[in-house]
């Protein structure tokens, strides 16, 4: 997705600088932030960003830069989520919330098939409206990485998944080099942020000083770089890039959890039986909401169902969990039908089995299934007790 | 060429409040669905004109709280191909189960000006502790999608979408803000028979319970986690939430004995 350098800004290009990326560093005022939303709307995109509703800062559809959750920050802890004014008007000075873009990437329900009982026969119907041009706005690095392992699992794996990649192929990305580190955030330790590199059409670093509120804007493709030259701009000064950069190094340094540095691959593979699968299920209520809050977790079910006069018949898919009986449910029983077996399920693929099925983690560092867990469970205090606890595993390789 | 017989329903009230045959009345639009797919034999709730057995689904209402009424249960099951259970009442013995757990003697002498022309048993029991029952549908009242789904369901002879799992996976798939996590507010969902469709967080409440327990629910912990500091509910709290419309489905009943203060 990188674009050749956009002439006029590489001449305006401070001295020194790094990376293509960096070469191509603007900056957008605050007051003009507003014409980012309504030239994508112009250009015929459905605009998503974050917004309040009901207590949390959720992914919506945004009409205006208005609806933006000015102001307005996050406290987060594991099974603990509070929204709190900040004492400035920062549009993005929060962590991520609730919602993740794959809900809108991935729907939560979808109608595959209609089938109509004709004659002797039946047709089959699917659906025909056209899928959405969503622009994301606010769109943070741990976020981006999720977004790569989704295409991976929805676009990359042989089998191509209709309804992801209609909505993937046109999705403009707005980033956000994230300002405020969350409370249960570990991107650091998953390699997966900060610092938004690759990924995004645009990415933006909010800077806010004493006396200005402006973006450090910078260019990852071409349609990034036509979005960027339809709105009021100019070429970054040294020190915006330098003050742009100190915001994410210590987003960076304040991360609220780290994840354990180990082999955890070889760690999780190594302890099927260790005695913490049994204290973490003794809690754990399989409620679903770490799966279903996660970014990366991509498992559906599919439900046919029929109406009174038995001549239509429908076939939706809807977002499943490992937590229920009924995904490992198969012909002579239930194949995970403890808690524990089920809890150990979700962290072995999501942290081990992973690797092996795509080539990378499965988390990303957001800390949502551990702020969404209604009881508060961790996932790096559930890794760090097998490190703290298990035999010691042999050498990572290389 | 003569149409083949349509199926006949039947709707049969015990120890109820009426609600969940009102689910049905309430289907308004699909209600006329539902007349062309099967014959209305027996709903008194909606009509006085009845029409003799067998039937082919009977639908029962309601828990088992007299002598006589355990008597008309085996004759519904007599006369009836499938019987299927509709609400709280029926599959778990409903609100009225609390009597279970108390002098039911007492209760009368509190309600009524004349005690001593009740005649009730000293327990309000479901359906299936009586007969054998083809399938439970759950909820205080039911869904009507669900009821819909059900007889759905049954008239093309498969099995039915109801799944087990918990109240959260509807919360999450229909995007809502967690109520636990984001205000405090103790939410049953996460012990609770999915159904309602996250029908109160969607208006930031706490799920009651209405379905009763999920497949394999953890009350337990969830109450061990509400009793504890980010929520502090007080015990007895606790063990109210679990005494209502599913007071007597087995898992709820035993957390909140295990918390009564
Ligand atoms: S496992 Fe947890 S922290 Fe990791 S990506 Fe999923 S929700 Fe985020
Ligand atoms: S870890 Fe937490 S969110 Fe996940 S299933 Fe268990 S209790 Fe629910
Ligand atoms: S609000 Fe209730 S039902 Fe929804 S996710 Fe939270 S605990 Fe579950």
């Amino acid at each position: 997705m990188a674009s050749p350098p956009h002439t006029t800004l590489e001449t305006n290009a401070p001295p020194g600088s790094g990376s293509a990326m960096e070469r191509l560093q603007c900056i957008l005022e605050r007051e003009d932030f507003p014409r980012l939303i309504t030239v994508l709307q112009e250009q015929g995109f459905e605009v998503i960003g974050p917004t309040v509703r009901d207590g949390a800062i959720v992914y919506e559809r945004l009409e205006t830069a208005k609806d933006l959750p000015e102001g307005w920050t996050d406290a987060q802890e594991a099974g603990q989520y509070r929204l709190n004014k900040r004492q400035d008007h920062a549009l993005f000075g929060y962590a991520v919330g609730p919602h993740s873009w794959k809900q809108f990437l991935f729907p939560a329900n979808s109608r595959l098939l209609s089938l109509h009982r004709d004659g002797n026969g039946f047709t089959v119907e699917t659906p025909a409206e056209p899928a959405p041009r969503y622009a994301f706005i606010g769109v943070r690095s741990c976020e981006l990485r999720a977004i790569a392992i989704q295409d991976k699992v929805f676009l990359g794996s042989g089998a191509v998944d209709r309804t992801y990649a209609e909505r993937r192929e046109p999705l403009f990305i707005v980033a956000l080099q994230c300002g405020v580190a969350g409370g249960t955030c570990f991107c650091v330790s998953m390699q997966a942020g900060p610092r938004a590199e690759t990924g995004f059409d645009l990415a933006l670093t909010e800077v806010l000083e004493e006396t200005r509120h402006y973006f450090v804007v910078q260019t990852g493709s071409d349609r990034g770089a036509q979005i960027l030259a339809a709105l009021p701009h100019r070429a970054a000064f040294p020190e915006e890039i330098q003050a742009a950069r100190r915001i994410t190094d210590h987003t960076a340094r304040t991360m609220g959890r780290e994840m354990p540095k180990a082999d955890i691959p070889a760690l999780l593979k190594a302890n099927y039986d260790h005695a913490r699968w049994d204290a973490v299920a003794e809690r754990c209520l399989t409620c679903a909401n770490c799966t279903l809050a996660c970014p990366t977790c991509f498992c559906s079910t599919v439900e046919d169902v029929t109406d009174l006069t038995g001549n239509h018949a429908e076939r939706w898919r809807k977002w499943d969990s490992c937590f229920t009986l009924s995904f490992s449910s198969v012909a002579g029983g239930i194949t995970r039908a403890s808690a524990k077996s089920r809890y150990r399920q979700w962290l072995t693929h999501k942290l081990a089995t992973w690797h092996d099925q795509f080539g990378s983690s499965g988390c990303v560092g957001c800390g949502r299934c551990i702020t969404w867990c209604p009881v508060g469970i961790d996932i790096t205090e559930e890794v760090r007790a097998l490190t703290q606890t298990a035999p010691p595993t042999p050498p990572a390789p290389g | 060429m003569k149409p083949a017989a349509k199926p006949k329903l039947a709707v049969w009230k015990f120890a109820s409040c009426d609600g969940c045959q009102l689910s049905l009345l309430d289907c308004e639009d699909e209600l006329l669905a539902v007349a062309d797919a099967v014959q209305i034999a027996h709903f008194t709730e909606a009509t006085r004109s009845v029409v003799a057995g067998p039937y082919d689904l009977s639908l029962v209402e309601g828990s088992i709280t007299t002598a006589a009424d355990a008597e008309r249960i085996q004759e519904v099951r007599r006369i009836s191909r499938r019987v299927v259970t509709i609400g709280a009442c029926a599959t778990a013995g409903g609100i009225q189960a609390l009597r279970n757990f108390r002098d039911v003697r007492e209760f009368t002498e509190h309600v009524y000006a004349h005690p001593e022309f009740i005649d009730t048993l000293e327990k309000s029991t479901p359906i299936s502790a009586h007969i054998r029952v083809d399938f439970e549908l759950h909820g205080c009242p039911v869904n009507k999608h669900q009821l819909l789904e059900v007889i759905s369901a049954f008239l093309a002879r498969r099995k039915p979408n109801t799944p087990p799992h918990p109240v959260c996976m509807e919360c999450k798939r229909r995007g809502l803000v967690c109520v636990m996590v984001a205000h405090g507010t103790p939410c049953m969902g996460p012990v609770t028979h999915a159904g309602c469709g996250a029908l109160c967080p969607a208006y930031q409440r706490g799920c009651y319970g209405c379905f009763g327990p999920k497949e394999t629910p953890n009350t337990r912990a969830f109450s061990d986690y509400c009793g504890g500091a980010p929520l502090g509910i007080d015990p007895g709290t606790l063990a109210r939430l679990f005494s209502t419309f599913n007071a007597a489905a087995e898992p709820f009943q035993k957390e909140s004995n295990a918390r009564k203060p």
